[in-house]
């Protein structure tokens, strides 16, 4: 032991979710660390608080999406039933296809529309454009946002590859649409007559010969369609993501940064938090999911690993009771040992940002008891 | 004496092994300890990632690859495991000059951005940029016309294998279960895009490769839920594709510590209790009541856990791949690679 250490900020994970002035929770972290689950369990006890929730999930497990009723992909938050008290738990799962649809729907004439999501390069972007995910997750929070239906929306992320993903990906899809190369697609159906257009002009068609001697003159047709179709709408798609980033900073809004006690996991975390920080982002706190804990404190690992080997092969059937108790309970406290030195690490580099623990559950959490378990372990916060 | 052999083992004549599975599950390092296992006894195995993030070099404890392929580490038996961070960009121009010499125009397009471009509107493009590495080096050979800035130099003493093939095997740490058949498909999926013209007749031929018996497709998962239903998923999606699916290896596997008869029992939550106590007691350890009804859950948790591994390891092994089994290890640095590596080749994997 080192000496007293100020005491860690607690995360009150109960008083976020009951504070009227809070209005949107992002749940961010790395893959599999517990984001959905978060994201639904505070979304149910926020309901079960009396408050209008919708959590908008992104890839829930088959199991979760069926209990929380989200199993069709239809963009449209659904109340999901089996909700205490007089609030309302909505639920919907992101479809990135279909958010694009409609957007391309509402900005364009009928015949465009239709044009345009023929398109075989409209048909690759919208499902498969890197971080489409991410910007239509935006994208959605800003039209739940601006219907008024709810006083809370909780926001699941999908696996962020890097820290960056999620909050660049608004970024750099306006600066994806400001790119040269679109820019360069576009000119020759936009410039004509003047000689400095000219020159640029032989350029281009020296790239464009390239291009259509390495894929096709098919291929870069639909490409150059594409990219004039889906011009006039570009300047909207990028005043809305400033207008979500925005929405992002505003003192309504907290993140959850959620993560598992694994070295990925934390080094993800504290890049998240770093992050937040730096871009002046209202970061709530840290929820370090799937911990392992001791329910025996009186004994020790080193005690239960001696009996448990004492009692190896007893003939007894109460040692060899005890012993199969105890292996057990040793192989939990090792687990536990070592998360917590990763933790300690953990919150010495981030002391003043708040933290909350949850426990590992040793059932899947898949329906709304197992969410209101973990809920409760949320608001009750050990750690 | 010739110390130079061909893979032997439950993968023989496989050349092209992809390693996939859920995010965070183990790929990269089962694909380097898969890549050390399969280099021992003097064989040379290219180690290669496509995702940009040095995952490779991090591992190994090096400074970030290059888009060359360097000497990454000693397979036991003076066997080399190559590594190799393909970039996409840099993947097209070696591409246009050494098939084209197209150098000057591969630099305008760079310029413009027509790279960044297509990797961004047409991921399409530049996993077929990526796979279109990964097939030069499994079919490289010694003689033929390489790629002079990326090939690692290698000599073999006059001692050129019979087959003449520079690698013994390629690894591949490739993209996750939910992308890899999109990824290892695009090339079908360009050929219809793009309907003539070079990329076309290259993403023909890689498909052919993919498809072949040379290639092998293996996934890696944990015990838990999401991770072992994207396995199987994921099998189904590759062969609906028909894309040679390989091993399931089932990562972190800790020791199971009740015995078979307790682990029913336990799960139930029925655990008698007062035995408990009488053998804690019996042990000299604290043995009130409090602590045998904590001690029991503890129990129950753990059997639980067990039951549902059980149970998942039956969902995995119906899908009739052969399994693989790595420990959850302590070990935080390149010795764990070894031991995965000696793990596996005690399984049988080479
Ligand atoms: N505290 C816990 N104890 C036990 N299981 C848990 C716990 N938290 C989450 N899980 C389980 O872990 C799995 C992954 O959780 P979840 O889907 O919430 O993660 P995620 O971060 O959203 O993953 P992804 O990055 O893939 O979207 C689920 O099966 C969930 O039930
Ligand atoms: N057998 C093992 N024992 C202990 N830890 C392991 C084992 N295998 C992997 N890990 C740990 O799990 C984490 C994830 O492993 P790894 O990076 O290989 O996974 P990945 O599937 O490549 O992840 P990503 O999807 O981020 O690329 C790492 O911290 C690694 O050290
Ligand atoms: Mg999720
Ligand atoms: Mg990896």
């Amino acid at each position: 032991m080192t000496g007293p250490v100020a005491p860690h900020p607690r995360l009150d994970v109960e008083a976020l979710l009951l504070d009227p002035r809070v209005h949107i929770i992002v749940c961010c972290g790395s893959g599999g660390v517990g984001k959905t689950t978060v994201a639904a369990a505070v979304g149910l006890r926020a309901a079960e608080s009396g408050r209008r929730v919708v959590v908008l999930t992104i890839d829930p497990a088959r199991r979760l999406a069926q209990s929380l009723g989200v199993r069709e992909l239809d963009n449209t938050p659904r109340p999901v039933a089996g909700i205490r008290g007089r609030g309302e738990l909505h639920a919907m799962m992101l479809d990135m296809k279909r958010t694009f649809d409609e957007i391309v729907e509402a900005h364009s004439s009928p015949v465009r529309a239709a044009q345009i999501l023929a398109n075989p390069f409209y048909q690759s972007l919208s499902s498969s454009f890197a971080g489409t995910q991410e910007y239509m997750a935006m994208e959605k929070l800003g039209q739940l946002k601006a219907s008024g239906r709810f006083d809370l929306i909780v926001v699941d992320t999908p696996p962020a590859r890097s820290a960056l993903d999620f909050l660049d990906a608004p970024a750099r899809l306006a600066r994806f649409l400001d790119g040269r190369f679109i820019r360069t697609l576009l000119v020759p159906t936009r410039t004509t007559g003047h000689g400095y257009f000219r020159v640029l002009h032989a350029g281009l068609n020296f790239v464009t010969s390239t291009m259509t001697k390495l894929l096709g003159a098919a291929l870069l047709s639909d490409v150059q369609t594409f990219v004039a179709a889906m011009d006039a709408m570009f300047g909207g798609l990028r005043e809305r993501a400033e207008a979500t980033a925005r929405l992002l900073r505003t003192p309504g809004t907290a993140f959850l940064v959620v993560s598992s006690p694994e070295p990925d996991a934390l080094r993800e975390a504290s890049y998240f938090v770093e992050r937040l920080i730096s871009d002046e982002l209202p970061l709530a706190g840290v929820v370090m999911n799937r911990l392992h804990t001791s329910r025996v404190p009186a004994i020790s690992a080193a005690q239960a690993l001696a009996a448990a080997e004492a009692s190896a092969d007893a003939a007894d059937p109460d040692v060899a009771m005890a012993g199969a108790a105890l292996r057990v309970h040793a192989q939990r406290l090792q687990i536990a040992g070592v998360e917590r030195a990763r933790l300690a690490g953990f919150r010495l580099a981030h002391p003043r940002v708040p933290l909350v623990g949850v426990p590992v559950f040793a059932d899947d959490i898949h329906n709304l008891a197992g969410l209101r378990a973990f809920g409760a372990e949320l608001a009750a916060g050990t750690l | 004496m010739s110390v130079h052999r061909r893979p032997a083992g439950d993968w023989e004549g496989v050349r092209l092994h992809i390693v996939t599975g859920k995010g965070g599950t183990g790929k990269t390092t089962l694909a380097a300890a898969w890549a050390l296992a399969l280099a021992s006894d003097g064989r040379r195995v290219l180690l290669a990632e496509c995702e940009g993030r040095q995952g490779i070099a991090k591992l190994f404890d090096a400074p970030p690859l290059p888009y060359a392929e360097r000497k990454l580490a000693v397979a036991p038996g003076e066997g080399m495991v190559y590594g190799l961070a393909i970039d996409p960009e840099q993947a097209l121009l070696e591409y246009l000059e050494m098939y084209y010499h197209l150098g000057r125009a591969g630099r305008v397009l760079q310029r413009v951005g027509a790279v960044d471009f297509a990797a961004t509107i047409a991921p399409g493009l530049r996993d077929v940029l990526l796979t279109g590495k990964v097939y030069e080096a499994t079919r490289r050979r010694f003689g033929e016309h390489r790629p002079a800035r990326t090939a690692a130099r290698i000599s073999v003493d006059g001692k050129t294998p019979a087959d003449g093939y520079v690698y013994d095997a390629v690894v591949l740490d490739a993209p996750p279960t939910g992308r890899i058949a999109r990824f290892l498909n695009v090339n079908a999926a360009v050929a219809d895009l793009a309907r003539v013209g070079p990329i076309n007749r290259q993403a023909e031929s890689i498909m052919t490769l993919i498809r072949s018996p040379m290639t092998a497709v293996h996934l890696v998962t944990v015990l838990e839920e999401m991770p072992v239903q994207e396995t199987v998923d994921g099998i189904a999606e590759l062969q609906r594709h028909r894309i040679p699916v390989g091993a399931v290896v089932v990562n972190r596997v800790r020791p199971e510590v009740l015995p078979s008869d307790l682990l029913r029992t336990a799960a139930r939550g029925r655990i008698d209790t007062a035995c408990l106590q009488r053998g804690l007691t019996k042990l000299a350890l604290p043995a009130g009541e409090e602590i045998a009804a904590r001690l029991a859950e503890e129990m129950t948790d753990a059997a639980r856990i067990g039951v549902r591994q059980r149970r998942l390891r039956t969902v995995l092994g119906e899908t009739g791949r052969p399994m693989y089994q790595l420990p959850e290890s302590d070990v935080d640095d390149i010795a764990r690679l070894y031991v995965l590596a000696a793990e596996l080749r005690a399984q049988g994997v080479a």
